[in-house]
């Protein structure tokens, strides 16, 4: 089998203060899946991605990126590889304007010039955004604030997409619409979240972390079908709702 | 650019000083402040020029008086207290309207009137024809240190959602039955604003992360340099060149 684009193997992290975030996790992701991380708040979701590009460094075991270790040496080329999508967009959109802001990380990595405009306009295209490039970000609508950190992100032409809390805030047409462009962009992708449909409509896959340690980890259909399995780990389809009465798109 | 979005210093338009460069407009800002500054006070036919050379900067920027008088605003306090100065001044007394006048106090608030108001001027045309983001593209070309202009631009650029936050947390208080109409319940106010505070500090880690995650290492990208067209440097020579000139005049340097 290829190189997982995330192999993490026995992870473990506590807080200064001595609180256990992440004990024992084991994860494997490859290339062109799409995998959602599921779990109830306060379970370690963020500290677990915050991992995957060195914003924390294992206190035990390890991480690795296409094969390359995560360690102090070489967080360029990991952060390069992986893009995390923040859940504000607000603290993810910095710059004076959406272009000089999605050109903030290729520009961070060297690109100049012409190489760097085409990075910013491929980008801008591919979540739909390409005529709100010279608008300030504090005058976008919730759902173009998200999409405009997505291509933020993508401007790095990452290895993999990690999104915290897409959906959070959207309303039903933009959360339709990011459906829509998750769909369309050719790249891994981990979805952080405990919206359970919307996990079930864009990811094969679910893990689901509980307390620091992952306690499932298969077709996101089956696990959604275990309705002890969700519930102790509180999470839930909405009331009234089977998994049998959902499609799978 | 739609006009609704934009900030509220600007007017969205297509006149001839909206095209012309930040870093040119910056810099005939500065000029005509420094020589309007520098002009004694008593020469007054060196304010009329100055006045001239202003008012056709903003028919040529085509600003509506209403929007300039707006922005006037922020003048009041300064004019407010420069009117006291001919009441408390020292020196020579004149005789105005009945009142006994310092002479010297109503030099004083000649002096603090004209420049603060033809400073003001320049500003608003600055303002009124430049976005905030070509003003920090405007800086950089001048090689102002970056860390000047990228605090300049996190300010601009948060300045809306902290006030935000205030807001919702009034809107929160007075759901809540929150009057605040006494100075004894003040207090909840100040508690109110140190948690903005709080929150603040907060996104700026949050912020910080972020950057982080996009490989920043400590030094903003330089954006692109756009070429400044000659006739622009021209024209805000010959501006600022006549602006010092009649300054020279008026100290009787030249």
């Amino acid at each position: 089998m290829s190189t997982p684009v995330i192999e993490i193997r026995d992870l473990g992290y506590h807080y200064p203060d001595g609180t256990v975030a992440l004990s024992n996790v084991n994860l494997h992701i490859h290339q062109g899946e799409r995998v959602a991380l599921l779990g109830p708040n306060g379970a370690g979701k963020t500290t677990l991605i915050l991992h995957m590009n060195g914003i924390h460094l294992p206190q035990t075991g390890t991480v690795a990126v296409s094969g390359y270790p995560v360690t102090d040496d070489n967080l360029v080329d990991i952060r390069r590889r992986v893009g995390i999508v923040f859940q504000d967009p607000d603290d993810q959109l910095f710059m004076p304007t959406v272009r000089e802001d999605v050109a903030f990380g290729p520009a961070n990595l060297g690109l100049v010039g012409a190489d760097l405009d085409e990075r910013v306009n491929a980008a801008l295209a591919s979540v739909e955004v390409a005529d709100l490039a010279d608008r300030p970000p504090n005058h976008l609508s919730f759902g173009q604030k998200r999409r405009v950190a997505i291509a933020g992100v993508m401007a790095m032409q990452p290895e993999i997409l990690v999104l915290d809390e897409p959906t959070s805030n959207l309303d039903p047409a933009s959360r339709k619409d990011l459906t829509g462009i998750l769909d369309s962009l050719d790249v891994t992708q981990l979805l952080v979240t405990h919206d359970l449909l919307y996990a079930l409509e864009i990811c094969e896959r679910s893990v689901i972390i509980d307390a620091g340690r992952i306690v499932a980890d298969g077709p996101t259909r089956e696990l959604l079908g275990d309705p002890e399995l969700l519930a102790e780990h509180r999470l839930g389809l909405p009331a009234g709702l089977r998994i049998d009465d959902l499609e799978t798109p | 650019m739609s006009g609704s979005h934009v900030h509220a210093l600007y007017r969205h338009g297509h006149s001839p000083l909206h095209h012309v460069a930040p870093q040119v407009k910056i810099v005939t800002a500065f000029g005509l402040v420094c020589a309007v500054a520098l002009t004694p006070r008593t020469a007054i036919w060196a304010f009329i020029a100055y006045a001239a050379v202003v008012g056709g900067l903003i028919v040529l920027a085509r600003l509506p008086i209403g929007f300039v008088a707006r922005r006037a605003i922020v003048l009041i306090p300064f004019l407010l207290v420069a009117l006291l100065l001919p009441i408390v001044g020292s020196g020579e007394r004149v005789e105005v309207l009945g009142l006994s006048l310092s002479e010297q106090g109503l030099w004083d608030m000649w002096n603090v009137f004209v420049k603060a108001g033809l400073g003001f001027l320049v500003a608003v045309v600055l303002a009124g024809t430049t976005e905030v983001p070509d003003l920090l593209r405007g800086l950089d070309a001048l090689h102002m240190p970056r860390i000047v202009t990228s605090i300049v631009g996190f300010a601009v650029r948060y300045i809306d959602i902290v006030g935000a936050d205030f807001g919702r947390m009034r809107i929160a208080l007075a759901s809540r039955g929150y009057q605040g109409r006494s100075l004894a319940t003040w207090g909840i106010y100040a508690k109110t604003v140190g948690s903005v505070f709080v929150r603040t500090y907060e996104r700026g880690e949050r912020v910080y992360l972020a950057m982080l995650s996009r490989v920043y290492t400590g030094s903003m990208p330089v954006s692109a340099v756009v070429a400044v067209p000659a006739a622009q440097w021209v024209a805000a020579v010959v501006l600022v060149g006549f602006a010092a000139t009649v300054m020279l005049f008026s100290r009787g340097l030249l």
